[in-house]
């Protein structure tokens, strides 16, 4: 397939009257692992959020394998292969930890990812299947969360902020999935604010600060300088 | 820097200036004027203005959406009939007192039903309705479920009693109106519209939410019971359907809503566009109810601040400011202020 | 005052007010809304299976069954055309929406059926009665009760033992989340119209045998209904039909005790549970 599996072109959000989101030209590759790193409020969050369509405020354009899906809501979205793993989990409440992850189900895809498989990424759910998913603690709330957006078989996996609140252990133990995740192809964007952790485990980075791109290139080349200016506008 | 503070716009000096006249021409109204008839309407129009008034302070102010107050316009109502009739008090006295019960029952109401939040706070208000309701309904002295009439006024002059009715109610409209209108000005009023905006932002400031709604809900509800106690002194008859009944809801939706909740003038404009439609179309009863149906639901989705919401948006007119507008005066010519 | 005989029939009261609550809990616990019209509908319902059942001859039971299939779909419908714009904002809208609709479902039923009072008949059946022991219960009311534990059972399956019913719970803790999932959240809220309504057309039929109906009666049995959801509790079918069964008990004791005072001791009791634990008798504990 030529050109880029999902690309954002001048890509501008906003929250009323609020801008939060200036021309951001990003694009993620079919396979490819990219970060998205940056302080709080650069607009990380907001930028997933307009991928997935879940924020209607918005202007520039959303392609994705080949056509235009800006105008689409979010559950379309969904339908069509990109999955959030939206920032601080939000399982769930009232389902047990396997129906939180039976709701990934919804968008319709077929694919290898099954409660099975799941379970066997994350053992420690297949424990937990019957508990209340509030029961969980953090980390585990996160690889439901994860399992969850898996049981959709997506094309694209977004990942908000996975690893806040957690112990290095468990950072550990859920970025160690990545690879399994990468090897059936699923392209996946991080945004991590551990920007060595965001480094190591991507191919490529960008950078935002205050709603723009501030830098972008390969994990590998970046230098710690380059990132510190851009991530804090210095 | 230096800058100005005002208050006032010009379309609200001369809304003033007009409401200072028209009040001159309504309370001298009963010297130039024989139309008896009209001055019933006037009462009317006043009541249901104030009733009006006090469910926009509740739910377009004070995020309280009540679907109970006529809880209140019926204590106000049996209140007054109990002092006239059965104690022999002076009514307009009566009135005064009417309100003054009714806002200390709203206290333990309150206290019932603010244990519950939304949709379901809006029910159990009904709900609270309907046992005053059943339980006047239920008490013979109160003349039961029939009702009674006012028998204790026999002994006036009908003429003294309608003009001193009618001048009763002209000083209810000043103090709804205005009397409103200073409280959103005042601590209080400043204090329900951040809650509106935001309760969280509100309470970190150091506001008691809880407080400020209880407060509002009792003056509310006092001023509806005054209004209540009014309407009934003017309508000479009461009964538990016509003081607790459940027609007054729509009546209050339609006044508040379809005139624009939220704003002083709203309600004003309300209670209007009821009075000329009930006058003009009541005549084809149950298709005019149905009417005034659509049209809420109508106003509600497409329109939802409504009639003066869309004056508002489209003439920028505030009639009563509410907030200041400050000027700024001069900034050096360097550019530092 | 026979006590277990009133008690007994405070019982199966609460049945046919348990039918009452049910269409008004499923539109309750998936999308927060509290439609004013219930009970209007309750009305309309049983309206429409009279008339159906006079002028197509049919009895009032095939009607019934044609308007529990008529509901559904104008539940469906309304909710898709209607009620879907006042959702998601303040309090208010729904509140006037639905009340605006409750006006006009009145009115139009006085100006189509004017206010005298109906009712559904269904022969022998209506009064039929079986003895246990030296009580008489009635044949009808046995029925509602059976009906309504039904309902309350094939509700409590369809949300918890089901993938619709597993969107319901999901849609209603976390609407926005449940969209990235790819769950059409109106279409889901349809079709959660469409199963509040259809029950709530059992609910009507049972009305129509059992009362005189005329077009004001709506406003009471959204009372009753509602008050049934917050004694049993929020969150689960069985705690509804629980507070259903305690305020049918309560309104019959206080009947018996004195005709003035049946409804207002179910107020009392709805009160005094709001007072002590609002929280409801047996609310579904959600961490």
């Amino acid at each position: 397939m030529s050109g880029p599996l999902l690309a954002s072109r001048a890509l501008a959000a906003y929250y009323g009257d609020f801008q939060a989101l200036f021309g951001i030209d990003l694009e993620l590759g079919e396979g490819e692992r990219i970060a998205i790193i940056g302080a709080n409020g650069a607009g990380k969050s907001t930028f997933l959020a307009s991928l997935a369509g879940a924020l209607a405020a918005k202007t520039g354009e959303i392609h994705f394998d080949g056509a235009r899906i800006d105008g689409r809501d979010a559950a379309s979205v969904a339908r069509l292969g990109i999955a959030l793993v939206p920032e601080g989990r939000r399982l769930f409440p009232s389902l047990t930890v396997e129906e939180n992850l039976r709701m990934g189900r919804f968008a319709g895809r077929p694919g290898p990812w099954t409660l099975a498989r799941v379970y066997d990424l994350f053992p420690v759910l297949r424990e937990k299947r019957r508990a209340p998913a509030p029961s969980l603690s953090g980390g585990q709330q996160q690889m439901a969360a994860i399992g969850r957006a898996l049981m959709a078989n997506p094309r694209v996996l977004m990942c908000d902020e996975v690893s806040l609140g957690l112990a290095p252990a468990v950072v550990r133990a859920i970025y160690g999935a990545l690879p399994l995740i990468s090897a059936d192809g699923i392209a996946v964007i991080l945004v991590e604010q551990d920007v060595e952790l965001a480094r190591k485990s991507t191919d490529r980075v960008y950078c935002f600060t205050h709603g723009r791109i501030s830098l972008s290139g390969r994990s590998a080349e970046l230098t710690k300088d380059a990132i510190s200016h851009a991530y804090f506008g210095v | 820097m230096t800058y100005t503070v005002r208050r006032a716009t010009q379309a609200s000096k001369l809304a003033a200036a007009a409401g200072a006249l028209l009040l001159v021409a309504f309370a001298t109204l009963p010297w130039w004027s024989s139309s008896r008839d009209f001055m019933q309407l006037v009462v009317e129009f006043v009541c249901i203005l104030t009733i009006a008034q006090m469910w926009n302070l509740l739910a377009g102010y004070g995020g309280l959406i009540s679907i109970g107050q006529q809880a209140f316009i019926g204590i106000g109502g049996y209140t007054l009939v109990v002092l006239v009739n059965n104690l022999g008090v002076e009514p307009f006295l009566a009135v005064l007192l009417g309100g003054a019960f009714t806002a200390v029952l709203a206290l333990p109401t309150a206290l019932v039903v603010f244990r519950l939040r939304g949709a379901y706070f809006a029910i159990g208000t009904w709900v609270v309705a309907e046992v005053y309701r059943l339980f006047v309904a239920n008490l013979a002295f109160l003349g039961g479920g029939s009702g009674q009439s006012l028998i204790g006024l026999a002994a006036i002059p009908v003429d003294l009693r309608q003009i001193a009715t009618y001048e009763t109610a002209i000083a209810l409209a000043v103090v709804a109106i205005f009397g409103v209108f200073l409280l959103l000005r005042s601590p209080l009023g400043f204090a329900l519209t951040a809650i509106r905006d935001s309760e969280v932002a509100a309470e970190s400031q150091g506001i008691d939410v809880w407080r400020t709604r209880l407060a509002i809900y009792v003056i509310a509800s006092g001023v509806t019971g005054l209004a209540g106690s009014l309407y009934f002194l003017s309508a000479l008859r009461i009964s538990p359907d016509a003081a607790f009944g459940m027609n007054w809801i729509p009546l209050l939706f339609f006044t508040v809503v379809i005139g624009g909740i939220g704003t002083v003038e709203g309600p004003i404009l309300g209670t209007l566009l009821y009075f000329v439609l009930r006058q003009t179309f009541s005549g084809f009863g149950t298709w005019y109810l149905i009417a005034l149906g659509a049209l809420s639901i109508a106003i509600m989705l497409f329109a939802p601040t409504g009639l003066w919401g869309l004056v508002q948006r489209t003439t920028k007119l505030r009639l009563f400011p509410i907030q200041s507008i400050v000027n700024l005066n001069s900034v050096n010519p360097s550019g530092e202020l | 005052m026979n006590w277990v005989d009133t008690i007994v029939q405070g019982i199966l009261l609460g049945g046919l007010f348990a039918l009452f609550a049910m269409g008004l809990a499923v539109i309750y616990g998936v999308m927060r809304l509290i439609n004013i019209a219930h009970g209007d509908f309750v009305v309309l319902g049983a309206y429409l299976m009279l008339s159906i059942a006079l002028t197509a001859h049919l009895s009032p039971f095939a009607a019934a069954a044609i308007v529990v299939v008529l509901f559904a779909v104008l539940g469906y419908v309304l909710q898709r055309t209607i009620l879907d714009r006042a959702l998601g904002g303040d309090l208010l809208a729904p509140l006037v929406v639905t009340y605006g609709l409750s006006v006009i479902i009145e009115n139009g039923l006085q100006q189509a059926y004017s206010a005298d009072s109906h009712s559904l008949q269904i022969g022998a059946l209506e009064t039929a009665s079986v003895h246990f022991g030296p009580i008489a219960v009635g044949i009808m009311p046995l029925l509602v009760f059976g009906v309504a534990l039904a309902v309350a059972v094939g509700l409590e399956l369809l949300f918890n033992a089901t993938p619709l019913g597993m969107a319901f719970r999901a849609t209603s803790d976390d609407r926005a989340t449940a969209r990235l999932m790819g769950v059409r959240d109106f279409q889901l809220y349809g079709y959660a119209a469409a199963i509040s309504l259809g029950v709530t057309a059992l609910a009507s039929f049972f009305m129509g045998v059992k009362y005189t109906f005329t077009p004001t009666l709506g406003p009471s049995f959204l009372l009753y209904a509602f008050e049934a959801i917050v004694i049993g509790g929020m969150g689960s079918f069985w705690g509804t039909f629980t507070g259903a069964v305690i305020l049918g008990v309560a309104q019959t004791i206080g009947f018996a005790i004195d005709p003035g005072w049946g409804i207002l001791t179910g107020h009392l009791v709805f009160l005094a549970v709001l007072v002590v634990r609002p929280q409801g008798l047996f609310p579904k504990v959600v961490a």
